[in-house]
């Protein structure tokens, strides 16, 4: 257990000393969900034990305190992506919710038939499908930016796709699937420079690395909390100030309006714009308490032991008989995606489970990605911080196990 | 036998490996497509129906060795049955995989189909094994 010990992290995250059927847990499912930390559900315990009350409704006391927790926490996500202001961050329920804002309220009314989007190959259907139905929904066309067998964009054809009618680009910084880190600064400059508005999907990045919008130059960001180490159901919009006050509401109700009569309502500026009903307050607590613990930590002795990890899992993962891995990008975070001839992925995680290795199994929501690959899905460890050799030396004494299953069955 | 090598035992391998009825059935009367979109797995089973009974059944397929597996001891298994006789086959199949005590599985009455009893110690998996089963179920409502 040496070097389970060693890593100065894992005590901060409660659910990594416990077992799974008598096993260590062994957590590699990071690209689904993080863990989190203890301060974060301290931070929690501590909202709903003692600060507890709605925001904005601010005569007592208590909601007052409650508002500037909520602001604060925009504040830190804010600096977090180094966003111009805090008015720049609009608190949603993930990534998901952010593009489907982006493509309704800012996309939509810009379309018309005949306009272009312009997503990747490589996109999660959360970045995916809102543009396709946009698309069918204008009578836009789709343009699909294609990538290398390695699993890297193919820089040029994504440029060559631009035409006069392109009218939004939308991309993943980090592929889920494959773990590619995507050139969004470059990318970014190639729209800007035809003058095409650019969202980018952030949920696979932010976990390893604070994100700079600004140098970016993307208009929009989005990403989800529960990537971050924090609670479900908080992620994060961000967009540029004057784009979010041009755009209508995408939904309407309390707590985002300026007046409303009987003829007509008016609506407040970005973010409360975007956030009608009662918000996931301490969803966003939370968030704010894990960005707090992860700059405490350091984002660079996280990166540098990610980066060490993931070169030692790739080797390692790498040297299993009739295991291919899939994804080989120079440039990738700490995920490890593989088919081994013969197993389906499915059977692989099962087998897995039984040793308590957490992966996920099957297409990862990236069907067209997985079809331009010419597979039905990859078995798929993805790490964080709180991983160490150890865990893969588990997964890959597990995978010596679904070899020898699979391998004695005279296939 | 541990859960694992009772999930992934030889019989279920073997027709994974080499499955029985495999290919599309031409002339067919009825078949249907069984498709899991959380895991990809898909199953296509064709049938054609003789005096009322299964006359001939076969399967097309992509998947984990459960659903494939399942799919090829099924297409063993059904031959010769009555619409009402594979209900309750179906119901037997359904009743041992979710049994919450070990279900009387014995090789000798219920031949390989027995083997599919260890996929209750997996929940997740579960769906994989009766994909094919419900697909055929929906093969002989849709045929004549």
């Amino acid at each position: 257990m040496g070097e389970r010990k060693r890593n100065p992290w894992r005590g901060d995250f409660p659910i990594l000393g416990t077992e799974v059927k008598g096993k260590p847990l062994v957590y590699l499912d990071n690209a689904a969900t993080t863990q989190k930390p203890q301060v974060v559900l301290d931070r929690l315990f501590e909202f709903f034990a003692r600060e507890n009350a709605n925001i904005h409704r601010g005569v007592y006391y208590l909601s007052v305190q409650a508002t500037d927790a909520y602001d604060q926490a925009r504040a830190r996500v804010a600096d977090f992506l180094n966003a111009a202001m805090p008015q720049e961050i609009v608190f949603v329920r993930g990534t998901t919710e952010a593009v489907n804002l982006v493509a309704r309220s800012f996309a939509g009314p810009r379309l018309r038939p005949g306009d272009e989007i312009l997503v990747t190959i490589m996109e999660h259907h959360a970045n995916f499908v809102p543009w396709q139905l946009l698309a069918e929904e204008t009578g836009a066309v789709l343009k699909v930016a294609p990538i290398s067998d390695a699993g890297e964009l193919e820089l040029d054809a994504f440029e060559n796709l631009f035409s006069q009618r392109t009218r939004i680009a939308a991309f993943t910084h980090v592929s889920n699937s494959l773990g590619t880190i995507n050139p969004v600064a470059e990318m970014t400059r190639m729209a800007k420079s035809r003058g095409v508005p650019v969202v980018i999907d952030g949920a696979q990045a932010v976990g390893h690395g604070p994100v700079d919008v600004q140098a970016i130059g993307c208009d929009f960001y989005a990403f989800s909390g529960h990537k971050l180490f924090g609670p479900y159901g908080a992620g994060v919009l961000y967009g540029r100030k004057e784009l979010l006050d041009a755009m209508p509401p995408y939904q309407t109700g309390g707590d985002m309006i300026e007046s409303v009569s009987i003829e007509k309502t008016t609506f407040r500026e970005a973010p409360e714009r975007f956030e009608a009903g009662t918000p996931n307050i301490s969803g966003a607590i939370g968030l704010a308490a894990a960005i707090e613990y992860l700059e405490k930590t350091g984002w660079k002795s996280i990166r540098a032991h990610e980066e060490d990890l993931l070169a030692y899992a790739t080797a390692k993962i790498g040297a299993v008989p009739g295991l291919r891995i899939v994804g080989t990008a120079p440039e990738k975070v700490g995920v490890v995606s593989f088919v081994i001839d013969g197993v389906h992925p499915h059977d692989v995680g099962t087998v897995l489970d039984t040793e308590g290795v957490c992966i996920r199994a099957g297409h990862h929501c990236t069907m067209p990605l997985m079809r331009r690959l010419g597979i039905s899905g990859t078995a798929r460890a993805s790490l964080s911080f709180y991983n160490t050799k150890e865990d893969i030396d588990d997964l890959v004494t597990a995978l010596g196990k679904v070899v020898s299953i699979f391998g004695n069955a005279g296939g | 036998m541990d859960d694992l090598s009772e999930l992934y035992q030889d019989i279920i391998l073997d027709h994974y490996r080499h499955p029985r009825h495999a290919g599309e059935l031409d002339p067919c009367t009825g078949k249907a497509e069984g498709f899991n979109p959380l895991c990809g797995d898909k199953v296509t089973v064709y049938v054609r129906k003789d005096d009322g009974k299964i006359g001939a059944v076969t399967f097309v397929g992509e998947g984990c060795a459960i659903s494939q597996a399942s799919a090829s001891i099924m297409t063993s298994q059904v031959e010769g049955m009555s619409a009402s006789e594979f209900a309750e086959k179906l119901e037997e199949v359904k009743r041992m995989l979710t049994a919450e005590e070990e279900p009387e599985a014995d090789l000798s009455v219920q031949g390989d189909l027995a083997a599919l009893a260890g996929v209750r110690q997996f929940p997740a998996r579960i769906k994989c094994a009766t994909l094919a089963w419900h697909a055929l179920e929906e093969a002989l409502e849709g045929g004549t």
